[in-house]
């Protein structure tokens, strides 16, 4: 076991457990934030994707000791951000969710698509949502919230 | 098949080392990048047997998976198509909400079988050793692309050396982690000490380059 200091939506974590722990788990069991959802663990779905460092990142396959003092942001904290804020918004308007198992990733994935890409084509969307997996098939509502959120950055 | 892969060029390569031992300086991989003087040139003839052996780790799917010509990388001993529609992005490094890095860490998830690396990216397109069907080049076209200063980086014969000893994802090839399944991935036909080696032998004899094609 290992003592892991973590900032998790700015807020300043301490963790111990084993090294190989995954981020998710650590989010989920020792911070108690099950915002974060485990759907295939091995980095397939998308369901548990979090802001690491500022890249969009499966948080299942990444070990707590390779964190190495990037901040971490979860579905729990995006809103605190105005792009997060403008993406939760468009989900709500579109009514995009059915089962919602996915979306915390999907709301993830299209924050990080829309910091770099305020005005992102359907071909941006597909290819930076093309590895969130939805099977409710969510895919056009989402296409059109993250269209909607842009017109909101704007 | 994986023991058919490998014996075969390493035996090559024994009888190579040993044939051209008498008229070698020692040498030991994991030097610095700059090849020693030699007392007894190496001939242009060895440097183009060791570029064979070099060439044959380059064109493993451990290594030319992401030496693509397309505008995504591949996967597997059947060198498809990256799951996911993932595709390389205006770095080589995919597009935000799926980037290189947001499943390929800093080192194998063996457990999830996704491999890792520090700094996952695919090779520039000017480092591409397929063409866009997927065929691999020709050892002649990959020699002459990896040794075109104007496409490699500005790289000379002992920067291409260094590079082979150390860049993280060639030390990875050679270390390539689990499938997801617990087996253990395919590995390049050489070790790396032995390609460090081929590649240090081609580079002291001026990185020559087979004739067309």
């Amino acid at each position: 076991m290992e003592t892991y200091k973590l900032t998790v939506n700015g807020q300043p974590k301490q963790v111990t457990v084993d090294p190989d722990t995954p981020l998710l788990w650590v989010l989920r069991e020792d911070l108690k934030m099950t915002g974060t959802k485990y759907g295939c663990g091995i980095a397939a779905c998308g369901a548990c994707t979090v802001h690491l460092g500022g890249i969009a990142t499966r948080s299942c396959v990444v070990p707590v000791s390779l964190v190495r003092g990037r901040s971490i942001v979860t579905i729990e904290g995006i809103g605190e951000d105005h792009v997060g804020r403008a993406v939760q918004n468009a989900w709500v308007a579109q009514d995009v969710v059915q089962c919602g198992y996915c979306q915390s990733g999907q709301i993830m994935s299209a924050v990080a698509l829309l910091k770099s890409t305020p005005k992102p084509t359907d071909t941006n969307i597909e290819e930076s949502m093309g590895g969130n997996i939805c099977r409710c098939g969510t895919y056009v509502r989402i296409r059109e919230a993250i269209k909607a959120a842009a017109l909101q950055l704007k | 098949m994986v023991c058919s892969l490998r014996t075969s060029p390493r035996i090559f390569f024994i009888l190579f080392v040993c044939a051209l031992w008498s008229g070698m300086p020692s040498r030991v991989s994991g030097q610095s990048g700059s090849p020693k003087p030699t007392a007894t040139p190496v001939t242009r003839d060895a440097g183009l047997a060791a570029w064979q052996q070099v060439y044959s780790v380059l064109t493993h799917p451990r290594c030319i998976n992401c030496h693509t010509a397309t505008n995504y990388p591949e996967q597997g001993d059947d060198r498809h198509r990256h799951l996911f529609n993932v595709v390389r992005g205006p770095e080589g490094k995919g597009v935000p909400g799926l980037n290189c890095a947001t499943c390929h860490q800093g080192a194998n998830a063996d457990r999830a079988g996704v491999p890792g690396a520090y700094n996952w990216h695919l090779a520039p397109l000017s480092m591409k050793w397929q063409d866009p069907e997927a065929k691999i080049l020709s050892s002649a076209q990959v020699c002459q692309s990896l040794t075109d200063r104007t496409k490699n980086h500005n790289f000379d014969g002992p920067a291409i050396l260094k590079h082979h000893q150390d860049e993280p994802l060639v030390l990875w090839a050679f270390q390539p982690g689990q499938r997801r399944d617990g087996s253990a991935r395919s590995l390049p036909p050489l070790t790396h000490d032995e390609f460090v080696a081929a590649t240090r032998t081609w580079v002291e004899a001026g990185t020559p380059c087979p004739q067309n094609p």
